[in-house]
């Protein structure tokens, strides 16, 4: 009886990996159906969709096979069209079974946290696009509807910026929008290229399933370069990586608070996400020859974003900068292709979204009472409101990334990792966290700590709904600080099977191990660091 | 002398039923000049039932056409399952419906007759498709002169589409500009049979009559707003600069002809398998005239300096009209002449078909964000489309014929609704049509607004729309032809072209009305065409694989008689 629970559970033929999709998308268009006179059930409709998805998504997450998390588990295929071998085809494994659960837990909590300032039916509807879309990326097997849902999240998240936003909204959404759409141009023409030539080389018919495609590896080292640089750019600019960020600050500070939280809590993670699951899963020797430059930029966005967030004078667009070091250390982490590294950077991904969306509803709640942002206009908002000022203090040190904070344990086995691979670039990188304490605890004395003046001494506490909201996110601070342990279990096997891949498929390359015994790990790290200007490699590649 | 007149005149031979989308065009356009003509104004009596009489003829001309055009009566399978009786009470329900549907459209009885034709016409072309094309592939319809195979079955049905829809959009338009009349109809059945001609034509001459009759039509429809100046600027604008171009490809004809000893494309292409030519500076000389030619017809730059004058000039439907019609003719044509007919000489032509794309490509989407008046852009951004076409053309392979047909259906649907709104927005005397008039309405009307929203998300290239698939297929073809630099350079003008479309959507969204703004009207016939527009976007858009099966069986072929 017992096994055949097991099995029946194992092999579910209900799509529920397409429902956890199609879900929203269902509460979207109920929002738009309902009557617009009912103004106050906007709101409770669209978090009752979002929550029914999320329960979807725990029920997965509950099922989920650790034993087997390397693997596509929950798979849903069917044909798309059927000429050019695209197949709707989603799948769940370690590496997306975290962004999947962050995601349907952080929109719910978006969705309630803060009221539409306007038009609430069209509002709701776009957020609950919005998670479809981020959902689709999160979950597609196919590199056709991975294009698709990478693309179709600008839509919700430009017109939340355009309408919803604040101050020059139009500019920064315009900008968003031309920015990310301009990444992804140039990997439609990747995503094309991988499909036609590998069929080109191997005589198949297309296909687009990213399996199937990267498990052949068909195509010529250079002709793989240049395509693996197009997937780059447009990840580059979704995480986004030094020099193409400037878009961040802009749509962030501009943004309405549900839309900083999800943009920070989960699109930025589409772009990191992407690089594991299809820039290097497609083009494991593209991946090794271009990870020092990637680690070079991560590392530059750590020191930029801090040293930038330090001299910002609106508290959002400091947040903001934060997020472009903080999104550096997963994308050294990533790079430094060991499982330290990748399930670091995995972990900090999920990480970042808890820390600094709770941060962004913060300082969207601060936002709502007092309408400044502006760090010299605020001081002293401990006094009159002494919990918010305690649960802003946790989150902050969680961003930090203070021992016993989920923050701490990604950002140490990043940098772990990124160490064994290229040393100095970590220990510039570890420069960075130091850079964030200052930042961070210097915006907390100005704004909460000094003398009490104007309108600073009437600002309301945290209500208890406010206060049920940001509970979730204190307990998961605390809960992946200190028992990480169920989450990375799920994670590693999954990026072991990755960098096996890549080792499989990459001639001189090994993972390069952090262990303990520097003796021990001497020679690998040779090996990472000086991977680029290898002659022998250099030579066997044309 | 005269001794070779005795000459026996050898009868093409003539399959009628291949004939029929065209002869549903241009007859219907001569039964219409005429009724009209005897009939000026309906009697009172009948004016309550004229326009349903019609809807239920028009189901009948489908039906009949579906049969003739098709080898059996329509819908056989059905009639032998389900018996007679219940075949003709179908026959009749549907007669009802359409009568029911024509009545509660409000149109006027112009419109119906003209949008009527267009859908016999529709009916014809599918009857084509699962009739003879269907059970033994192309055949040549009168000689060697006009051939009927699947991309010339797909053009078809996107004119007769395209009559339908922009007869709703100018149901209302005339009577709103008092231009009321059936003028307007009648020219555009004869432009639409025209593009007919031009999608199946098998000879050079056949092909230049083809574009003539489809040109001088709309030469006359986009100066056909008598009172405004600018619509006479335009139709004098259009038809000088289109009768030079129309010179060029004759000369272009006069060069191929004299290069290979025919105009004819299949003996053309049959002398160019056969000969290597070793002084080919005739023939080389003869594809650029007829690039030329063609080129100014689908306004690919640099031919394409007239389009955002007559565009702004001309009335809007008309607009609407030229962008689907004209520009799916031309592509037709540019596709069976290069790709087909000079598919041997593909290395010649194909680095200036290069260079004419990259430029469509870029002074259609540079020149788009400089402008302030919607319906210029949109003309710059029909460029720009334009440019993409042709990355499918230079491709010249079997997947860039199919992203060809595939982009001409998707966008004919794109333009007519886009086109449409501005149509409805710019109120009377097309005079609203600059960027502030769309300002804020997203309030004044939502569902305008989200229509054309989704129009120009479409264009922009956005997922889940037909514009998304349709520029997937463009770079697919691209890219497995090796062209990648195109691709990409397509595909940056694609962002560049977004930040327009962008433009427009924060007018229509964060743009305050002015307190002046006049009410927009939408009228039934017109919410329709637009509507259906929209529909056809967004099913082709998620669901791209039917439309995807079949242009993949429009494959352009020459093939002679018998």
């Amino acid at each position: 009886m017992q096994s055949l629970l097991a099995a029946s559970s194992a092999s579910v033929s209900f799509p529920v990996l397409t429902t956890i999709v199609v879900l929203p998308l269902i509460g979207a268009i109920t929002l738009l159906v309902l009557p617009k006179n009912r103004e106050g059930y906007f709101k409770e409709v669209a978090f009752l969709f979002a929550v029914a998805t999320a329960g979807i998504a725990t029920w997965v997450m509950l099922e989920f096979d650790k034993s087997s998390a390397a693997d596509m588990q929950f798979v849903d295929s069917w044909t798309w069209i059927e000429s050019l071998g695209i197949s709707w085809s989603l799948g769940l494994d370690g590496i997306s079974l975290w962004l999947v659960v962050l995601t349907v837990a952080l929109f719910p909590l978006a969705i309630i946290a803060i009221e539409a300032e306007h038009t609430p039916k069209a509002y709701y509807a776009w957020l609950l696009v919005l998670e479809a879309g981020c959902l689709g990326v999160f979950l597609a097997l196919d590199l056709f509807a991975f294009f698709v849902f990478f693309e179709i999240v600008l839509v919700p998240m430009y017109f939340l910026i355009g309408q919803w936003g604040h101050g020059e909204r139009a500019y920064a959404a315009t900008k968003f929008f031309v920015y990310t759409m301009f990444g992804s141009a140039l990997m439609l023409v990747g995503i094309l290229a991988t499909a036609f030539l590998t069929a080109a080389e191997t005589g198949n018919p297309v296909t687009f399933d990213l399996v199937t495609l990267a498990e052949t590896q068909a195509l010529a080292t250079n002709t793989a370069r240049w395509i693996f640089l197009s997937f780059a750019v447009a990840f580059a600019v979704k995480v986004p990586l030094f020099p193409v960020h400037t878009w961040l600050p802009d749509a962030h500070t501009n943004a309405p608070t549900a839309g900083s939280v999800i943009l920070a809590g989960v699109m930025l993670k589409l772009g990191t996400y992407g690089f594991l699951r299809f820039g290097i899963y497609l083009f494991p020797e593209a991946a090794v020859f271009f990870a020092p430059a990637l680690v070079a930029l991560g590392t530059i966005g750590i020191i930029y974003g801090a040293i930038a967030a330090t001299m910002q004078k609106d508290l959002k667009r400091l947040v903001a900068y934060s997020s472009v070091a903080h999104l550096g250390f997963i994308v050294i982490g990533t790079f430094a292709l060991n499982t330290e590294g990748m399930s670091g950077g995995l972990l900090q991904m999920v990480n970042h979204g808890i820390s600094t969306g709770a941060l962004f509803l913060l300082v969207g709640w601060l936002y709502d009472r007092r309408h400044t942002r502006e760090i010299a206009k605020l001081g002293g908002l401990q006094k009159p409101a002494p919990i918010f000022a305690a649960v802003f203090m946790v989150v902050m040190l969680s961003s930090i990334g203070v021992p016993g904070m989920n923050g701490f344990v990604g950002e140490f086995l990043a940098l772990l990792g990124a160490f064994a691979a290229f040393r100095w670039w970590a220990i510039v990188a570890a420069a960075g966290v130091i850079i964030a304490a200052l930042y961070l605890l210097w915006a907390y004395q100005r704004v909460f700590h000094g003398p009490v003046e104007g309108d600073n001494a009437d600002m309301a506490d945290l209500t208890w709904s406010e206060g049920a909201v940001i509970l979730p996110f204190l307990i998961a601070i605390f809960f992946m600080g200190l028992y990480p342990k169920p989450v990375l279990e799920r994670i590693e096997p999954a990026v072991d099977a990755l960098i096996s891949h890549v080792e499989a498929n990459v001639d001189d390359f090994e993972e390069p191990e952090a262990d303990v015994m520097p003796s021990v790990d001497l020679d690998h790290l040779n090996h990472g660091d000086d991977h680029g200007d290898d002659p022998d490699h250099e030579e066997e590649d044309h | 002398m005269f001794a070779q007149a005795s000459l026996p005149v050898v009868r093409p031979e003539i399959v009628w039923e291949g004939l029929a989308p065209l002869m549903i065009l241009g007859a219907g356009a001569l039964l219409i000049v005429m009724f009209r003509s005897v009939v000026k104004q309906l009697p009172v009596a009948a004016t309550g039932q004229a326009i349903p009489a019609v809807g239920a003829m028009t189901v009948v001309g489908m039906w009949a056409a579906h049969g003739l055009a098709g080898t059996e009566v329509a819908f056989a399978a059905t009639r032998s399952d389900v018996g007679d009786g219940a075949y003709y009470v179908g026959l009749a329900v549907a007669m009802g419906l359409g009568a029911v549907s024509a009545r509660s459209l409000r149109i006027g009885l112009d419109a119906a007759l003209a949008s009527a034709v267009g859908l016999v016409a529709l009916a014809a072309t599918f009857g084509l498709w699962n009739g003879r094309f269907g059970a033994s592939g192309a055949f040549g319809a009168l000689g060697d002169q006009y051939g009927i195979d699947g991309f010339a079955l797909v053009i078809t049905g996107v004119i007769a589409a395209s009559v339908v829809l922009v007869s709703f959009l100018l149901d209302d338009y005339l009577r709103r500009e008092g231009i009321d009349g059936v003028e307007m109809y009648v020219l555009m059945l004869f432009s639409a049979a025209g593009g007919v001609v031009m999608a199946g034509a098998n000879d050079l001459i056949v092909l230049f009559l083809g574009l003539e009759t489809l040109s001088i039509a709309v030469y006359v429809m986009a100066a056909m707003h008598s009172r405004r100046s600018e619509s006479q600027e335009a139709g004098l604008k259009y038809f000088v600069l289109g009768a030079f171009a129309s010179a060029f490809l004759l000369y272009g004809i006069a060069l191929v002809y004299g290069a290979t000893g025919s105009t004819n494309l299949i003996e053309i292409r049959f002398f160019l398998d056969a000969i290597v030519l070793i002084d080919n500076g005739l023939l080389m000389v003869g594809f650029a005239m007829l690039l030329v030619g063609l080129g100014f017809k689908v306004a690919a730059a640099p031919f394409h300096a007239w389009t955002p004058d007559v565009y702004q000039g001309a009335p809007t439907p008309v607009v609407a009209f030229m962008a689907s019609v004209v520009k799916a003719a031309g592509f037709a044509a540019i596709v069976r002449v290069f790709m087909v007919t000079f598919g041997d000489y593909a290395a010649d032509w194909q680095p200036a078909v290069y260079g004419l794309a990259l430029l469509t490509l870029v002074v259609g989407s540079f020149m788009a964000i400089v402008q302030r008046d919607a319906k210029r852009m949109l003309a710059y951004s029909s460029i720009s489309h334009a440019g993409f076409i042709l990355v499918g053309v230079q491709a010249a392979s079997p997947e860039g014929v199919n992203a060809v047909a595939f982009y001409a259906v998707a966008y004919t649907f794109l333009v007519i609704g886009s086109f449409g709104v501005l149509s409805l927005v710019s109120g009377q005397g097309d005079r609203s049509t600059s960027l502030d008039d769309l300002d804020g309405l997203s309030t004044r009307r939502p569902a305008l607004a989200f229509a054309l929203t989704i129009f120009l998300l479409a264009q922009a290239g956005v997922p889940l729309t037909s514009g998304f698939v349709a520029k997937f297929e463009v770079i697919g073809a691209a890219v497995e032809a090796r062209s990648y630099w195109l691709a990409l350079a397509a595909m940056v003008t694609a962002v560049v072209s977004a930040f327009l479309y962008l433009r427009i959507i924060l007018s229509i969204y964060l743009g305050q009305a002015a307190d002046d703004a006049p009410a927009i009207h939408v009228p039934r016939t017109a919410g329709v065409a637009i509507a259906i527009a929209v529909a056809v976007t967004i099913v082709f858009g998620v669901l791209p694989g039917e439309l995807d099966s079949i242009t993949r069986e429009a494959i352009p072929q020459l093939v002679a008689a018998g």
